[in-house]
């Protein structure tokens, strides 16, 4: 297929866990690469200095403000870039990165890091830490059926991706509270436990049912409350899992 | 890339499906402590020892008696200790991804309620913490569920209303407008759902989905005479194992036509179901004054 989309992976403060996660579509990434996109920047994977035009920009890691150079290239992406995902739970929220102090060899002065959407706008959130092979296929899949399919893909992949940007559009910080700020005390929770499976440090276990976080164990990933289906519920969506997943494998083979 | 005619289908009050039919399994074992025509004991006997799937996550009992526990089940001596609906909370998607860590399941196989289907399928198309599942659910099976309690629910019901020991409690069942409570040595007390809908769990009046529209297989006591339940076959993994246990002589089936009271009183509770349900999810929109209680289905904010 000669009309392949141009995709970036722009790295600031992350532990590098999101690329890795997104080599670990194997096969699918080579397909990936090999059909619907050209990997037009990225540091560990092409050999280029400058951020250039790209249909989509694939953001790790949170940015710290301290650094100019990070604070100047996240910019630069969102300049760049028609779509800017921010990719896991440092560029969407934090993560880990909101525990930062400075004071760390060799640049103690690096305190203070911020999730991308506090200083650019974000178009699309993949929440998780590390975020999930799977999503990050589904989005590129859906990205790519966005901005090169027949109508009717256009149509679905605008209505994949809808809840990903209204995420974005819901704020930069995450917390195993959401669950019960936004689920138990809005009358939502009908006690599944996706939550709790979701968690990356089983910060969650379940009380006669329902989701009792250890606040002190959680690293503000987002994958909880992203996962739970009560937080978003897509019919129109979801109820055709089967065809989609069925799209997305055969995309992919 | 083709993109499946399915796609764009809005479920109607039974969701999709291949096939509808009245059964009940031919293992009198099962059927012994079964809730209704043991179904789900038996398509997940049958696709274990097929090597179909290499565990099922179902709920056994917990701690305290009626409470349930969801675990990993991998010998039909497992899944034998599942039989029987007890209508309090199990999470059982808690156990999805470890299901293929510490259990090492490639090929998993669940049950649960209506939500926590939709659970599952969500968690396929976007999992944000579920790395390497959406490819290995195999089998799901779904159970229709008009609501569900809060475990100290169910014990209120059982001791306060119907005045029986929880631990004395042979099986419960909600069937013709009555919440029934079989005791060990053979009384029978059965309340009425008046009675019932106050202790339900809050987060069920939103909920939009009867008949498990989005599993491979979903059954349920409604719609078929007692003992035998009624099953719809939806996916093509679904139908694929289905048609294969039905060969195997695992279920007598009977033609959902020519059982009582058939697919329409289960249309008929399904449709009153997603209505009441509905006029909820509306009337949260207005709950205050100029403010609203979210509405999942339009968005996470
Ligand atoms: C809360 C609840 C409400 C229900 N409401 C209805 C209804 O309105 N109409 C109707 O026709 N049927 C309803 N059912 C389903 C019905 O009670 C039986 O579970 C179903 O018919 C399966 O029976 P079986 O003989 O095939 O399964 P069995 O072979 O007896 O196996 C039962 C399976 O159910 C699972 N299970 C038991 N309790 C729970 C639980 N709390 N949560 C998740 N899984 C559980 C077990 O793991 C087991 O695998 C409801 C079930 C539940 C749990
Ligand atoms: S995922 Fe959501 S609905 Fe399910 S138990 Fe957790 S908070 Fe409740
Ligand atoms: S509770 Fe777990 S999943 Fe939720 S935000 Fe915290 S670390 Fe992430
Ligand atoms: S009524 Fe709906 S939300 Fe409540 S347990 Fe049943 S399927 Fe889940």
């Amino acid at each position: 297929m000669a009309d392949k989309i141009k995709v970036g992976h722009v790295h600031m403060s992350g532990c590098t866990g999101c690329l890795v996660s997104l080599a670990d579509n194997y096969g699918g990434l080579l397909t990936i690469l090999d059909r619907y996109a050209d990997l037009v920047y990225g540091l560990t994977l092409a050999d280029v200095r400058h951020i250039p035009k790209m249909d989509v920009a694939l953001v790790e890691g949170s940015v710290c403000i301290q650094d100019k150079i990070s604070v100047d290239e996240i910019k630069e992406t969102r300049e760049k870039a028609a779509v800017v995902v921010a990719v896991g739970g440092c560029a969407c929220y934090g993560n880990i990165t909101r525990f930062s102090r400075g004071g760390q060899p060799n640049q103690p002065q690096h305190e203070s890091f911020l999730p991308v959407g506090d200083l650019i706008k974000v178009d699309v959130y993949i929440p998780g830490c590390a975020p999930t092979p799977q999503l990050i296929r589904n989005v590129c899949v859906m990205a790519y059926l966005l901005l090169k399919g027949n109508k009717d893909q256009q149509e679905l992949a605008k209505k994949y991706l809808t809840p990903l940007m209204q995420l974005a559009e819901r704020g930069t910080e995450a917390c195993g509270c959401d669950l019960m700020y936004d689920v138990i005390n809005q009358g939502l929770c009908m006690g599944c436990g996706s939550c709790a499976a979701a968690c990356p440090v089983r910060a969650i276990t379940h009380e006669y049912g329902k989701p009792n976080v250890n606040r002190e164990m959680c690293i503000k990933c987002g994958a909880c409350y992203a996962q739970c289906p009560r937080s978003f519920f897509n019919f129109d969506v979801i109820t055709g899992f089967e065809g989609i997943l069925e799209t997305i494998d055969g995309a992919l083979k | 890339m083709e993109l499946s005619s399915e796609v764009n289908m809005m479920g109607t009050e039974l969701g999709n499906y291949k096939l509808c039919v009245s059964a009940r399994s031919t293992d009198k074992e099962i059927l012994k402590k079964a809730q209704d025509g043991g179904i789900v004991t038996q398509l997940f006997a049958y696709a274990l020892e097929e090597g179909i799937i290499d565990g099922a996550i179902v709920s056994g009992p917990g701690d305290e008696p009626w409470r349930p526990r969801p675990f990993v089940a991998t010998s039909v001596e497992e899944l034998m200790k599942s039989r029987g609906t007890r209508y309090n909370i199990s999470p059982n998607v808690s156990f999805i991804k470890e299901a293929t860590r510490s259990y090492g399941l490639d090929r998993i196989g669940i049950v649960g309620t209506p939500c926590q289907m939709q659970a599952v399928r969500k968690g396929q198309l976007y999992p944000a913490g579920l790395r390497d599942v959406p490819d290995k659910i195999a089998l799901a099976i779904g159970i229709f569920c008009m609501e569900n309690f809060p475990y100290q629910s169910i014990k209120q019901l059982v001791e306060d209303h119907a005045a029986m020991k929880l631990e004395s409690v042979k099986k419960m069942e909600i069937g013709k407008g009555k919440f029934w409570v079989y005791g060990e040595r053979g009384q029978v007390v059965q309340l009425p759902l008046k009675v019932t809908h106050k202790y339900e769990q809050p987060g069920c009046h939103v909920c939009l989905d009867y008949v498990a529209n989005l599993a491979d297989v979903s059954t349920g006591s409604v719609g078929s005479p007692d003992g035998w339940s009624t099953v719809f076959v939806r996916t093509k993994k679904g139908d694929d194992i289905w048609t294969k246990a039905i060969a195997a002589g695992c279920f007598e089936t009977k033609s959902i036509e020519q059982v009582k009271p058939g697919l329409e009183l289960v249309s008929k509770l399904a449709n009153e179901k997603i209505t009441k349900n509905q006029k909820t999810v509306e009337e949260r929109a207005k709950f205050g004054v100029n403010k609203a209680l979210r509405n999942p289905y339009l968005s996470p904010k």
